[in-house]
């Protein structure tokens, strides 16, 4: 649903479920993701329904993505890093076997 | 001010008590209304743990352990009977329980709890078996080191306490209760043939009035004739985000709903008046919580909550009939979830049927005169 | 002298004189004001910039990079380099999860680099900021749409504009000020819904004089003009929803008394902005409905104290003013904290901050009630529209407790878990209250709203039970004094 107009300054490469992307060194993780022309990042917990980014404000939730294998991180409240691996949810978290 | 219609029963109060007994009332034919609090009225049904628990209940009191096993036992009927008169399923779970003892001194003190509660009750007491770690760790792969054992017992389950509450509230209606909010009582007059209830909303009279206000018993009992002193008692819990299945059992410390939330307990805390929830406990919750299941360190916390429990003197159940002023009752307990279906069923019965008694007569207040004396 | 700014939990202090959450125009005026005494300050900011989102991105953006922004924008430059020279110490990407009155002091817990801490403040400064208020209409959750802020952010910090047919709905000023920033980019918007109702003109009118010679007028004609122009727009937009499966592909609404479908890629919706009030509401502060704003805030006096003695509120977070009024507020909290601080009386610059404010505030009246969102748009009918987008309730079944007599919100919540997911009621406590204050005929300040309880932002178990265990809350929880 967006472009970038703007030559890229300092770039970052990140993989997004196994695909590796561009972005703007100063980007959220959600702005880069719709950079790359992704819109649904999740399926919602309770119905399984497609949602993506809503409010890029750190209000609305919806952009919960895993960063690093961190599960349900805000993706509008995290910058990209070079080397990141984000992916995208389905439904509720899963368990970590083991724990830490 | 407003006077209602005149009525041949009102329950006070909606929470979990007041709502099990309407909706047993309704189902015997008769048509209750029952008057509520306000949004934020103190009400121990929002911050409940949701189990339906028997383990270690009843301690000097096995009449209390006999109740309590007696309504596990009706729960399966009661939960069927509840989805056919709302349409809504409370996810019964009667898996089994643990308590995880974090300590060899929380192994004892709770597993000597439990072997007198069973030696007080001779052959009816309910199976439970003292699991080391590594016996834990055979049913419960997932449980930390710090988890020194636990006591399990297969009658213990749980259920979706918020949907037992809508469950309640819709089905009560769909049988022919009535359901009024923002209609505090604040004063009960005896009159010839029943009763004047009156609040800041106005007033209605009712043939009969069953006292369900929780700890706002404590003040309205004594208009009709009966006592219900409390102590201050109070509970916080901590919410997490879904996760998906991870622990089939439930627990007196931590269980899954449905739903995937996990939710953590618990604190007893006597001296304070403030609903806020203390971060200070939140913190010794959260640490239990991860080590006794170290693959929730991740899992994200949504809430904390908190609420007073409805706690007695002895912290038993009062049932009472009032023999001053026939027509009034005072029902009231901790633990509203598992004592649901005796509620629903047995308490709602004997007033239905005008019974003297509603219940084992030691759940009378008059156990509170005679201590004082 | 400059910010000295702290990146990791374990080089924050225990204890400071004031603390100020949010560092968009009031945060970092309130922090510079705070400074100035000498007076030992802290500002945490959700964002790993600062700016708040007004002013987002300030701290990097350049009117030779991003021209299209628009002067407004650039007045946050002026703010951050002031901020910046402070002595203040600056928190970025914190999120402070639970705040406290206790005793005279304030309690903070503080997540900061995956860490939670405990810091004491003598003045808690709340500049949490605005939040868009929620529009719920059919197909609001699908892919493809999202708030005109969030598009207006994805402009102001990644440089990035609507790709394919793109459609704004809504009311406010916003609407025309993103479509004019998108056009000056070389964006294209294919069609505005303006759901203001016609009659708001008649409500707003005693009130336009104040705004006539207001710094709003100008700005905004112009705006509207030049967007106008470029744009098509339709009028008194009713019965909006948004097509499509699995992500939007168009509009369907009513104008000029006809259906209207519109093929869109992406649908940009905004019905103004009310307090994000969350932490406020959370430490027991309490709240009251403003109703010309339509939406509840923090109760403050002029100075922004709130109702818990060492809590300030500042900025939109206390009652919707923009940018400028946030900045005095924020000069006015900082200074008024800073006084009670060191126990000296109302100096002169507070007074002159309060003038400042007043003028700011001109026009604000007619403004409000001019895009005071239509009823439609705040206490929606369709039974199958979303209203808690986390907990997916829907407006059929708010509206079916409504009617069988649920209390107020809380109840609400305890009966349907609307509010009970991660956003912790942020996409749908206003609806809530509207639809029960509609369904009910009540008025809204007696249905209320969610009464929230920390953590405001999801904490990890970890986290939390890495804090310390007191003596107390041991026992409270064990029965014992000991945990082993």
């Amino acid at each position: 649903m967006f472009r970038s107009i703007e030559s890229p300054k300092s770039r970052v490469r990140v993989i997004v479920d196994g695909r590796e992307i561009e972005a703007d060194v100063a980007a959220s993780v959600a702005a880069a993701l719709l950079g790359a022309g992704m819109t649904a990042v999740r399926r919602s917990v309770v119905g399984g329904e497609p949602r993506a980014p809503y409010c890029l404000m750190g209000i609305c939730f919806e952009c919960l993505v895993t960063i690093d294998g961190v599960q349900n991180r805000q993706a509008c409240m995290v910058p990209v890093r070079d080397g990141m691996v984000i992916s995208s949810q389905r439904g509720a978290r899963t368990m970590e076997v083991g724990g830490q | 001010m407003q006077t209602l219609p005149d009525q041949e029963i009102v329950v006070v109060g909606g929470g979990l008590v007041g709502a099990a007994v309407a909706w047993g009332l309704a189902r015997k034919g008769l048509r209750p209304l029952v008057l509520d609090g306000e949004d934020l009225a103190h009400r121990a049904s929002r911050a409940n743990f949701a189990l339906v628990w028997v383990q270690g209940k009843g301690l000097g009191a096995p009449h209390y352990a006999r109740w309590t096993i007696g309504s596990a036992k009706l729960w399966p009927s009661f939960s069927e009977e509840l989805k056919e008169t709302s349409g809504i399923d409370v996810a019964l779970r009667q898996r089994g329980g643990f308590t995880f003892a974090l300590s060899e001194s929380e192994m004892g003190m709770w597993s000597g709890e439990v072997r007198s509660v069973a030696a007080a009750l001779g052959e009816d007491a309910p199976e439970h078996v003292l699991l080391d770690h590594a016996g834990t760790a055979r049913m419960v792969p997932a449980i930390g080191k710090d988890v020194v054992g636990s006591i399990y017992s297969p009658i213990d389950g749980d259920v979706n306490s918020l949907r037992l509450f809508r469950a309640l509230h819709a089905g009560m209606v769909n049988l022919g209760a009535s359901y009024r909010a923002h209609s505090d009582v604040t004063e009960i007059l005896p009159k010839a043939g029943g009763f004047l209830l009156k609040g800041a909303w106005g007033d209605v009279f009712a043939g009969r009035v069953v006292l369900a206000a929780g700890n706002g018993n404590a003040r309205l009992a004594p208009m009709v004739g009966l006592s219900a002193p409390t102590l201050q008692s109070k509970g916080q819990i901590l919410v997490t985000e879904k996760c998906e299945p991870f622990f089939p059992y439930t627990s007196t410390t931590l269980r899954q709903a449905d739903e995937g939330g996990v939710m953590i307990g618990d604190s007893q805390e006597a001296d304070t008046s403030s609903i806020a929830t203390s971060q200070d406990i939140s913190s010794v919750l959260a640490s239990r919580a991860v080590r006794t299941f170290p693959q929730l360190a991740n899992v994200n916390v949504l809430r904390s909550w908190a609420g007073f429990r409805v706690k007695t003197l002895d912290g038993l159940p009062i049932y009472e009939a009032s023999p001053d002023h026939p027509g009034a009752y005072v029902v009231m307990c901790h633990s509203g979830v598992t004592l649901a279906a005796n509620h629903a069923l047995r308490i709602a019965d004997a007033i239905a049927g005008r019974a003297a008694t509603l219940a084992d007569a030691r759940f009378s207040s008059r156990r509170f005169h005679v201590s004082q004396h | 002298m400059t910010v000295q700014m702290i990146r990791n939990a374990e080089d924050l202090a225990e204890r400071y004189d004031i603390a100020i959450v949010g560092a968009g125009p009031a945060g970092m005026a309130a922090a510079t004001e705070c400074a100035k005494f000498g007076l030992r300050t802290i500002v945490f900011d959700e964002n790993s910039e600062a700016g708040g989102q007004i002013y987002r991105a300030i701290t990097r953006n350049t009117p030779a990079a991003r021209p299209y922004l628009g002067r407004d924008y650039w007045r946050g430059a002026s703010l951050w380099e002031a901020f910046v020279a402070t002595t203040a110490s600056y928190v970025p990407a914190a999120a402070v999860w639970s705040l406290e009155q206790q005793d005279e002091e304030a309690e903070l817990r503080v997540s900061v680099s995956g860490r939670s801490m405990i810091v004491h403040a003598k003045r808690v400064i709340l500049a949490t900021g605005a939040t868009e208020r929620p529009m719920p209409v059919r197909g609001w959750t699908l892919p493809g749409v999202m708030s005109i802020g969030a598009a207006q952010i994805a402009l102001k910090s990644a440089g990035l504009l609507p790709e394919g047919r793109a459609v704004l709905a809504g009311s406010g000023p916003l609407l025309y000020l993103y479509a004019s920033q998108v056009l000056a980019a070389g964006g294209v918007i294919d069609a505005i819904l303006d759901t203001t109702p016609r009659r708001y003109w008649l409500q707003a009118a005693p009130h336009l004089l104040p705004f006539l010679i207001s710094p709003y007028v100008w700005k905004g004609l112009g705006l509207i003009l030049k967007v106008t122009r470029a744009v098509r727009v339709f009028r008194s937009v009713t019965a909006l929803e948004i097509n499509g499966k699995d992500r939007a592909d168009g509009v369907t609404f009513t104008a000029g008394g006809k259906t209207v479908s519109l093929p869109a890629k992406s649908v940009f919706l905004h019905q103004g902005v009310i307090p994000h009030a969350n932490l406020a509401n959370a430490a027991g502060c309490e709240m009251g409905w403003n109703d010309r704003q339509k939406c509840f805030a923090p109760v403050v006096d002029r100075q922004g104290r709130s109702t818990k003695a060492s809590i300030f509120i500042a900025g939109d977070g206390n009652g919707i003013g923009g940018a400028l009024v946030a900045e005095f507020d924020g000069r006015i909290a900082g200074l008024a904290a800073g006084l009670e601080v060191l126990g000296k009386e109302p100096s002169e610059d507070l007074r002159r901050y309060g003038r400042l404010r007043q003028k700011a505030l001109r026009g604000r009246t007619f403004i409000d009630l001019l895009y005071q969102p239509a009823p439609s748009f705040r206490a929606p009918a369709e039974e199958d529209v979303i209203v808690c987008r986390c907990e997916e309730v829907s407006v059929g079944a708010i509206r079916a407790a409504a009617d069988s007599g649920v209390a107020g919100p809380n109840q609400l919540k305890t009966m349907l878990r609307c509010g009970m997911g991660p956003c912790q009621g942020r996409m749908c406590a206003a609806t809530v209250t509207e639809i029960l204050a509609d369904a009910q005929q009540r008025p809204p300040t007696e249905v209320g709203t969610y009464r929230l309880r920390p953590p405001i932002k999801p904490v990890p178990l970890s986290e939390i039970a890495a804090l310390p265990h007191t003596p107390d809350a041991v026992y409270a929880v064990t029965g014992t004094h000991s945990e082993h």
